[in-house]
């Protein structure tokens, strides 16, 4: 198990080597020098362009700007936005939670809806139901999502009057940030009336983001159903003479479910891409948004450290799935 | 190239069994889905190229009697405007019309440049392996392991905002895929008695890679190519939608959507018939790309 781990993580090295790689040159293949284009239209007095220079190390060599650059990055410094002077890091670290908080309840959407769907799906295969889910589901992952969220908007915040249009919280609430998930945090003060809020804030978003991932579960799921109730094994319980619930939920679930854990775990690149649209629809303060926002800005090292931050974060958690994927299935370590 | 497999494979089977072509006809069009997906598509491709005749207006030209007027069948919309005009009096229909090129042209160009360059790339790291191969195949787990539409808005933001640097920075996206797949078949073909007889009677690398191996690639390359244009279409609009694509007043769907997001609560129609458009074509290629993989995987033939 051991080696395992350490094949897994040590595969990590080269590709964690290849997105400081990405972020370093991101600044210097902009065309034009990075400091005028940062300049923008106003331009830039020469006196001041030569400071910046050095200011960022640009008349270095570039081996030897890389190595600053690494140095810093392995000391957690991601440099400061250049239209707030804030810690790259510490903007990120601000926004996040309310990136987590709509993709935790995304995936929660979508595996509520898709499990089930996906597993009833396989039970009755080939009825009217089934290629219901399957049709859907091909139709969700088809799903031009920022369409999806102005529809949404359209029917349910101006048609029906039943949800906010945008943001996290209604502006009269303010709830100091503990955990930074307003749900959790608006709950710890006891303020129900903010939870409320909050919550109505982030259906239609957590939907949005939930549909791409809801229709991956419910296809994956209905086809690891299908295989594992073809298995020798739940004919053998079926014999026997159990309930078809109990085989279905206690016997095939239980083995269909690994995959579908693995693909869950996949799906972090895909809620990252889709929280960039759903924050820019619903003005979500995560850092979906602050990305976009920082390119129509030319706020290039926050571009450069958001991208190596999520790009982190995506390839952290696709490790723990390989590794959780390792300790259920046994047959993945010996190979 | 299909139809060089497809005769090669004529060519070895015996006689008793149907034409390549007919059984994989019979395969395809037993799968509805992919029947419908195929009818739209070649609808889309028509009313695409036909849009000069058919579009009732110019997709560019605005006319300031006819703001946001809504579709016909509404109170205030007329049949000279079907589908309603945008906020600057343009005809959404036309628009959508020959945005229909746009998207085709955007999803065949960036498949067809993803293609050439992953197929050889996976044809170089199949056959070299060792040092050639560990470079390539680490380069594509990185583009793999960033969110696809954080690596395009880097890539566009490196580039400059564009249609053309979009279908570039999608082409780039993609590209891992085709890497991964010719990669795979190389390495599986390699192995196989045609391969080593064609080395045996001299054919050189080139050869081999091209004239040999590559076609009997060609199934899941395709399968993944069709697949690859909804993919296409989708992530480019997405970034039109995000300003980072087609600019205005080039009449692409995601960028139509982004001009329309200040109107949602005002005229549902400049919101609704793009997304629409893009929902049906983009759904008729996924539909058609399985019924491809069904008929041409053969682990799936009965």
């Amino acid at each position: 198990m051991l080696r395992f781990v350490l094949t897994r993580v040590s595969l990590v090295i080269p590709t964690f080597i290849g997105i400081t790689l990405l972020a370093f040159f991101l600044i210097r293949l902009v065309p034009g020098d990075p400091i005028e284009t940062m300049a923008g239209e106003r331009g830039i007095d020469p006196a001041r362009h030569e400071q910046l220079r050095k200011e960022f190390g640009f008349d270095k060599p570039l081996l030897s700007q890389y190595g600053v650059y690494i140095t810093r990055v392995l000391h957690g410094d991601l440099g400061k936005s250049i239209v707030t002077r804030e810690n790259v890091s510490t903007e990120f670290a601000a926004l996040f939670p309310a990136t987590i908080e709509l993709a935790v309840c995304a995936i929660l959407f979508a595996l509520i809806i898709g499990l089930p769907a996906g597993i009833l799906a396989a039970v009755k295969r080939n009825s009217i139901f089934d290629h219901g889910v399957m049709g859907v589901s091909l139709a969700g992952y088809s799903m031009p999502i920022f369409w999806w969220g102005l529809l949404l908007i359209l029917l349910f915040s101006v048609q029906l009057g039943l949800t906010p249009v945008s943001g996290r919280i209604a502006v009269q609430y303010f709830i100091e940030p503990t955990t930074g998930f307003l749900l959790i945090d608006s709950l710890l003060a006891g303020d129900f009336d903010a939870f409320k809020s909050a919550l109505s804030h982030l259906i239609l978003p957590a939907i949005v983001l939930g549909t791409v991932p809801l229709a991956v579960i419910a296809r994956m799921t209905r086809s690891a159903m299908l295989e594992v109730l073809g298995e020798d094994y739940i004919r053998t319980a079926r014999a026997k003479g159990l309930a078809p619930i109990r085989v279905v939920a206690m016997h095939a679930l239980r083995n269909a479910l690994i995959p579908v854990v693995t693909v869950i775990g996949l799906q972090v690149g895909v809620l990252f891409t889709g929280a960039i649209l759903t924050e820019t629809i619903f003005s979500w303060p995560g850092v979906g948004k602050w990305l976009i926002e920082a390119i129509s800005r030319r706020d290039y090292p926050v571009l450069q450290g958001g991208t190596l931050l999520i790009g982190v974060v995506v390839m952290s958690v696709n490790l723990l799935v390989d590794l959780l994927y390792g300790l259920i299935n046994p047959r993945i370590r010996h190979h | 190239m299909s139809a060089d497999v497809i005769e090669a494979q004529a060519a070895a089977a015996p006689p008793a069994r149907p034409h390549p072509l007919r059984e994989f006809w019979t395969y395809f069009s037993a799968n509805r889905g992919a029947v419908a997906g195929l009818v739209v598509i070649a609808l889309v491709f028509l009313l695409a190229l036909f849009a000069d005749f058919i579009a009732p207006h110019s997709p560019y030209v605005t006319n300031n009697a006819v703001f946001l007027k809504p579709p016909f069948w509404q109170d205030g919309g007329s049949l000279s405007y079907p589908l309603g005009t945008d906020a600057i009096g343009r005809d959404i229909l036309s628009r959508l019309l020959y945005g229909a090129r746009l998207s085709l042209m955007i999803g065949v160009a960036v498949v067809a440049l993803s293609i050439v360059v992953g197929v050889i790339l996976g044809l170089i790291a199949g056959f070299f392996r060792g040092a050639t191969e560990i470079v390539i195949m680490r380069a594509m787990d990185i583009v793999l392991t960033l969110p696809s539409l954080l690596l395009a808005i880097v890539i566009v933001a490196i580039l400059g905002p564009g249609l053309m640097n979009a279908m570039l920075a999608v082409a780039i996206v993609v590209l891992p895929h085709y890497v991964r797949i010719t990669r795979a078949a190389v390495i599986a073909e390699t192995s196989k008695d045609y391969v080593t007889a064609a080395r045996v009677t001299g054919a050189g690398t080139l050869r081999l890679m091209f004239k040999e191996v590559l076609p009997n690639c060609a199934a899941p390359l395709i399968v993944q190519a069709t697949l690859g244009v909804s993919t296409a279409i989708l992530d480019a609009a997405a970034l039109g939608f995000l300003g980072l694509g087609a600019q205005p007043p080039a009449p692409e769907w995601g960028t139509m959507l982004a001009d329309a997001r200040e109107f949602v609560l005002r005229a549902w129609w400049v919101v609704t018939f793009p997304g629409v458009a893009i929902l049906v074509t983009v759904l008729a290629f996924n539909l058609l790309g399985d019924g491809l993989r069904d008929a041409l995987d053969p682990k799936l033939k009965r």
